[in-house]
């Protein structure tokens, strides 16, 4: 909960801050004073009043109508959308025929040696392990499909991003303007993104593929943006001293100094795309993630694994690859591995000698079903742990009771304070922790939340996120200090994290329902699983980072380990403390909203609705309601420190 | 050479980008793009999620690519939006459709991008199921009228002191808020939120022999493995469900459509003439159903294993 990053604040700091945040609490309490009894005369009851809602069905359903009526005809839909829509087609579509022209063999050659220039002889074997994988589980085809709708996806998000990051990088005031925008954009749940798309584009890969780049997008343009402000101002002067001109400047030093930024940005850009690209099943992505949907449709776990392997191996190989490459080791005098040219001319015979053999299709006969052992394996957890355990009870009753003494009270008692002292702890919250403008748009998301007209079923999401955040931070603050102090539980943690946070959200859905049953507590339960590996990395990086010599001089006091944890390291790591907060609050809103799915109910519930039924306003006014919660959430567990330079 | 020809699909896919770029784009006249992929005469087919839905288009697609040789896409979407992707020609073919008189106004009347393509040989029923071991023990519980007797039954952590009558996908035909509503039942409304997942739960009930109430559907496959009863509700006459906030009636027997995009429907050649005909039975369907969710053959097996043991229904669809 967001309360949990209070109590190491307290202990840091100087009298001064105390109070002055003792003064901060004490003017909410005036404005409290002055203005809840007249909200409360006003508008009596908890809920948000009716009175201040604005209902939106009517005008949303008939945009939808128009939109629907008017596709094939209006202007606006045919010289535009239609060709942003076609290009869109024709891109997948090449890539797609080059992908398959080229065969597997041609595909796994041209991946593995891609990955040998740029990375080494070790990830390009894993990179061809990982696609030969693909072909043996079955998903050639799909994995195929995924890829040429990624590639399209990252080539468009990072033309897109580079673009806008080229521009918040050389205008103080673009950038003052852009960088709100693109940090509210990545802590919004992928789900919220879906509606609008779906709304113009309809269903299908175009849809699916801007959705993707509206999700991608942002972090290469702020990675971009960050590398080229960051660079080094010696460096620059003495360029200019040179009398290189404004452009020369640019393309000779602040863009190759930002060289490790811009492939970051690229390396987070693909992650994402990947994450959505699955997600983006739900609006007839087709591929990798259609294949997860379509097992899920029917509780085949196994089936899901099948699909969802490939995606993990192709998230890993990408991830590593692209990582490699930040780093720069070829450049940096490693001997060049192998050559552009000679890495083509093998692809196109590789590529050829499958041709002439005939086998363009990954062959029948080598694929292997690991659907059956999973589901056994699947079956026989569900048979022997759902309820009935001696002692410890079931993962069922462990379900129940988290929910009747967990969740509900949250939920009731969240939903029993009256309005306006939902906001008022809002705003004392973020103001606390962070400044007096994330609290004021703290604030305005929660209220425009209420004037949406979805308060309830919002406060029920923010009730298990609140929950999930919880369990997340206890389990992810143990692990991470347990980690931090051991280098073997590190090691041996490190696969593990890597694997959880590139599996798709989706996957996750099943084994909670097989374990925990339907309702609020296996979304919770995704949700923390989710969001425990970044908690758990954060906390033992934050941890690893403190200054050794504070550490040191610790030790020659004579503190125990206890002592040095609590007093040294816990407190110096505070900013990274703080962040892991902000990074759990974020990814479990993404869960318990996908969540929806397996009786979550709420925000995620409607959103679903929306999609299933056509029926966009309900969607949308939840997607909104998400995107404000998200908002909400963020700015009230955002550190001041995030953004030393306010406005500069 | 490989290269070569990849240039120049791409420069060749770039020049028709500019090309088009002078004229007018109709976004709805676009198929998908991983159709056709290699000359390959292909037919782009929505699934929906539930079984029976993935058995009609496993069926559909092993004749289609082993007799008529065409390569098949499946894409799952629910039933409203793939009206939707039907009228764009995204999907080629919608094989069961469980009535929605506004989109079929709307495309097949009005605007005419969607054509019938008739029964599909089985006809769907919606209602509320209680297990047939719960039946057994209470007797009188399938009538609607004794169902609040009993809520204390069926109460969950998720229900909250009522009895909790559990509901599934979003995407499915439900009008269970307002029956609850108008026949004044003390019963909560939980919506599983997927069909996966309140099958999981079902089964788990079922094996532990704890009671419950659902809103389930005829042809599926779970009766097999969880005998049910139906709970009857006040019956259904014609235009009770018009208003859906005053339905206090149970739901129709419907008889189950396929719909095809009207362009497919005209000029998709032995493809579309196929889809027409196709038409089995509740039998035929569960059958693959079964295979493919309790014996998890998947979905490409087990419409094999039907289709070698009963050529005499589908050789008609071939003619």
């Amino acid at each position: 909960m967001a309360t949990l990053s209070l109590p190491a604040s307290g202990t840091a700091k100087p009298r001064v801050l105390r109070s002055r945040a003792a003064g901060k609490l004490l003017l909410l309490a005036l404005v409290a004073a002055v203005l809840a009894p007249w909200a409360a005369t006003h508008w009596p009851g908890a809920a948000w009043p009716h009175a201040l809602t604005v209902s939106l069905d009517k005008p949303l359903t008939t945009a939808s109508d128009w939109v629907i009526d008017n596709r094939d005809s209006h202007p606006l839909f045919l010289y535009f959308f239609g060709h942003v829509s076609n290009a869109v087609v024709l891109a997948v579509r090449a890539v797609y025929l080059t992908l398959l022209a080229a065969g597997w063999a041609g595909v796994t050659a041209f991946g593995a040696l891609l990955a040998w220039r740029v990375a080494g002889v070790r990830l390009a074997a894993g990179t061809a392990v990982a696609f030969l994988a693909c072909g043996a589980l079955g998903m050639w085809v799909p994995t195929m499909q995924t890829l040429a709708l990624m590639v399209v996806a990252v080539l468009a998000s990072v033309i897109v991003g580079a673009l806008l990051g080229l521009a918040a990088g050389l205008s103080d005031r673009l950038d003052r303007a852009l960088r709100p925008v693109l940090d509210t954009m990545q802590v919004l749940p992928a789900f919220a993104y879906l509606l609008p798309v779906v709304l113009v584009f309809g269903i299908g890969v175009p849809a699916a593929v801007l959705a993707t780049v509206v999700y991608a997008a942002p972090p290469m343009a702020r990675l971009t943006a960050l590398g080229l402000r960051g660079a080094d101002p010696e460096v620059l002067e003495a360029v200019e001293s040179l009398g290189a001109t404004r452009r020369q400047r640019l393309l000779t030093a602040r863009i190759p100094l930002a060289r490790k930024e811009l492939l970051l940005g690229l390396n987070q850009t693909i992650m994402m795309a990947l994450s959505m690209a699955v997600i983006a099943a739900v609006i007839g992505a087709g591929g990798l993630g259609d294949r997860v949907y379509q097992a899920l449709a029917s509780v085949d776990v196994g089936a899901a694994l099948s699909a969802g392997i490939p995606l993990v191996l192709l998230a890993v190989v990408l991830d590593r690859v692209t990582a490699a490459a930040g780093n720069g080791t070829p450049a940096d005098g490693r001997p060049r591995t192998i050559g552009w040219p000679y890495a083509l001319a093998a692809t196109v015979a590789v590529a050829l000698a499958t041709r002439l053999l005939g086998a363009l299709d990954w062959p029948d006969g080598w694929t292997v079903g690991i659907a059956e052992p999973v589901n056994r394996a699947v079956d026989w957890m569900t048979g022997h742990l759902y309820s009935g355990v001696p002692v410890i009870g079931g993962t069922a009753d462990w379900a129940g009771h988290f929910t009747t003494w967990v969740l509900d009270p949250v939920r009731d008692g969240l939903q029993w304070l009256p309005w306006w002292s939902v906001l008022l702890i809002v705003a004392a919250l973020a103001w606390l922790i962070g400044t007096w403008r994330t609290a004021l748009t703290a604030v305005l998301a929660m209220a425009a939340i209420g004037v949406l007209g979805v308060w309830e079923p919002s406060l029920d999401t923010l009730s298990q996120v609140l929950a999930a955040v919880a369990v997340t931070l206890v389990l992810g603050f143990a692990t991470g200090v347990a980690a931090a102090r051991s280098e073997r539980v590190e090691r041996a943690l490190r696969p593990v994290l890597d694997v959880f946070q590139t599996m798709p959200q989706f996957v996750y859905l099943i084994p909670v329902v097989a374990l925990f049953g339907v309702g609020r507590a296996p979304a919770v339960a995704a949700a923390v699983v989710y969001a425990l590996p970044a908690v758990v990395r954060i906390t033992a990086q934050g941890l690893r980072q403190v200054d050794p010599a504070a550490l040191e001089s610790a030790r020659s006091l004579g503190a125990t380990g206890r002592q040095q944890l609590w007093q040294v390291q816990l407190p110096l790591a505070r900013r990274a403390l703080l962040l892991a907060v902000n990074q759990g609050v974020v990814l479990v809103l993404a869960v318990v909203i996908i969540g929806g799915l397996v009786g979550g109910g709420a925000l995620g519930y409607d959103v679903a609705f929306g999609l299933a039924q056509g029926d966009l306003a309900t969607g949308l006014v939840a997607g909104a309601a998400i995107v404000c919660l998200g908002l909400m959430l963020d700015r009230v567990t955002q550190p001041t420190e995030r953004r030393p330079k306010k406005g500069a | 050479m490989r290269i070569r020809t990849t240039l120049t699909v791409a420069a060749g896919a770039s020049a028709l980008a500019l090309l088009t770029g002078c004229g007018a784009a109709d976004m709805t006249k676009q198929a998908s793009p991983f159709a056709n992929a290699r000359g390959a005469k292909t037919v782009t087919l929505s699934v929906q999620s539930w079984v029976g839905a993935q058995s009609n288009v496993a069926v559909a697609q092993y004749l289609l690519e082993h007799k008529l040789g065409y390569r098949v896409d499946t894409v799952q979407v629910d039933e409203v939006p793939a009206w939707d992707a039907l009228s764009q020609g995204r999907v080629d073919a919608l094989l069961e459709d469980w009535g929605h008189p506004d989109q079929e106004k709307r495309y097949v009347e009005d605007k005419k991008t969607i054509a019938r393509g008739g029964d599909l040989g089985v006809t769907g029923h919606i209602g509320w199921f209680v297990p047939a071991y719960l039946a057994k023990q209470h007797p009188d519980i399938t009538d609607w009228r004794n169902l609040n007797k009993y809520a204390s039954l069926f109460r969950t952590p998720e229900s909250g002191g009522k009895g909790q009558l559990m509901d599934g996908s979003p995407s499915y035909v439900t009008n269970d808020k307002a029956l609850v509503k108008n026949l004044k039942l003390d019963y909560q409304v939980v919506f599983a939120g997927s069909e996966a997942a309140q099958i999981t739960q079902m089964k788990q009930f079922a094996k532990e022999k704890k009671p419950f109430l659902t809103y389930w559907y005829s042809p599926q496959w779970l009766f097999q493995k969880v005998p049910m009863t139906e709970v009857k509700l006040p019956p259904y006459k014609e235009g009770c469900d018009a208003d859906a906030a005053k339905v206090a009636c149970s739901y129709p027997h419907t008889p189950l459509q396929k719909y095809l995009n009207a362009d497919f429907a005209h000029s998709g050649g032995k493809a579309a003439d196929f889809l027409k005909k196709f038409r089995w039975t509740t039998r035929d369907q569960n059958e693959v159903s079964l295979m493919i969710a309790e014996q998890k053959l998947s979905p490409q097996e087990a419409a094999g294993k039907w289709v070698d043991s009963h050529p005499d229904v589908w050789k008609k669809w071939l003619s």
